[in-house]
């Protein structure tokens, strides 16, 4: 009797496993991600002679036509931080799938890891809240966002990724596939609301995707030194109660913004001397001046008196 | 705030203290109340074109510059009106010049375009 090698008992599992495209136009390259909703794989689409990112959805048959529609609704999300969608369609074995740009770069979580500043983390978050904010204003709303679903590609570039279980607000369709959806949790646990911990799948609204980021700004900010006012901002959008966050994702990236011009924050009130501190650093190189004018006066005025 | 208002506010400020120094000279001590109008109004008048040459050109080192000059030549005239001290009095106002310089480049609102 022969016996398989476990690396190729694996590699044959594999093989079982990986999604068929064959009636499709993609061509199968290789599994990148897999996750409770589905798995991503890397694929070339024949006819465009590209590379993209295909996720194949692990849904039962009675969800496949709705998160079809929900795809629609998603690609119509145009914006320079929003993964395009560029194709929807069912495997031969009824899973829906999307294909989606493929980006190449770095997780937000594995872009922290390698050191990035503290600018340069606040400035791909505000990206991350501008993308986020274009959606809500769009009626979409993530309820996933966390930093493994936020890409940095290699020029720089934010990408929110994963819209796959994205609630798109005011549509009767996706209340009543919501309505079914009640009392299961949706999410990843870490970056998830206390509502939608809870499972209130009505409850949810931008308030929620709110609370998201400002998780995932505790995270960027977990392991720096960072300021009382930074410190703030964070806990302003993971505030238990929803009317205690900031209202809207733009809202959160002004303040951002702010902290990045060493302006004052609104989600933290400055005393005096911390007014006074923000405003020396950031005019230190004139408030040196002025200290070096005035050296040299006293100086001038102890060589006079010799 | 406009680059010539904070020319003319950062320059009667440190014109000021400028004159307010010469009490440490006992030799021009009761001639105090002058020296800080004439330095107050010297730092003005330094503080008006150099905010109006920040507005307009914007370059902080050429600024820099100008300020230098500015502070540096009204503060001879004021030294050879007094008839010496020239150490004393150019030095501090090349700086004050300097500083205004900086300062009108980097602050203060724009003029903008008709």
């Amino acid at each position: 009797m022969k016996w398989l090698s476990d690396d190729k008992l694996n590699h044959l599992r594999s093989v079982v496993s990986d999604p068929d495209f064959s009636a499709t136009k993609y061509t199968f390259v290789k599994e990148l991600g897999r996750g409770g909703m589905g798995v991503v794989c890397l694929a070339e689409d024949r006819e465009l002679d590209r590379l993209v990112a295909i996720k194949v959805l692990n849904t039962p048959e009675d969800f496949g036509d709705r998160m079809i529609r929900e795809a629609q609704i998603i690609a119509r999300l145009e914006h320079p931080g929003i993964v395009p969608i560029h194709d929807v369609g069912k495997l031969p074995d009824g899973r829906i799938f999307y294909a989606m740009k493929y980006v190449r770069g770095n997780r937000l979580d594995e872009y922290a890891a390698q050191g990035a500043s503290l600018r340069d983390r606040l400035r791909k978050f505000q990206a991350v809240c501008d993308a986020v904010a274009f959606a809500h204003a769009h009626g979409v709303i993530h309820r996933d966002l966390k930093p493994q679903n936020i890409m940095i590609g290699s020029f720089g570039e934010v990408l929110v990724l994963d819209w796959g279980v994205a609630k798109i607000r005011d549509d009767p369709r996706s209340s009543a596939f919501h309505q079914t959806m009640e009392g299961t949790v949706i999410g990843t646990q870490r970056y998830m609301s206390p509502e939608q911990a809870r499972g209130e799948i009505d409850q949810l609204d931008e308030r929620s995707d709110i609370y998201a980021l400002g998780a995932v700004l505790y995270f960027l900010l977990n392991d720096l030194k960072v300021s009382k006012a930074a410190q703030a901002i964070s806990a302003k959008a993971t505030a238990t109660t929803k009317e205690s966050r900031y209202t809207t994702a733009s809202e959160l990236s002004a303040d951002i913004g702010r902290l990045l011009d060493a302006e004052p924050v609104s989600a933290y009130r400055e005393n005096a001397f911390e007014r006074t501190s923000r405003w020396v650093g950031k005019n230190r190189f004139l408030v040196l001046l002025v200290l070096a004018y005035l050296l040299m006066r006293i100086f001038l005025i102890f060589t006079s008196r010799s | 705030m406009s680059k010539p208002l904070i020319g003319v506010i950062l320059g009667a400020v440190l014109g000021a203290i400028d004159g307010l120094t010469a009490w440490f000279t006992p030799a021009v001590r009761n001639e105090l109340f002058g020296i800080v109008i004439g330095s107050t109004i010297k730092g003005i008048i330094a503080g008006i074109a150099i905010g109006f040459f920040a507005r307009k050109f914007h370059s902080l080192p050429i600024g820099i510059l100008f300020g230098v000059i500015v502070g540096a030549i009204l503060a001879w005239l004021v030294a050879f009106m007094q008839g010496g001290y020239y150490f004393e009095i150019i030095l501090p106002g090349t700086l004050v010049g300097l500083i205004v310089g900086f300062a009108t480049q980097k602050y203060g609102t724009p003029a903008t375009a008709n």
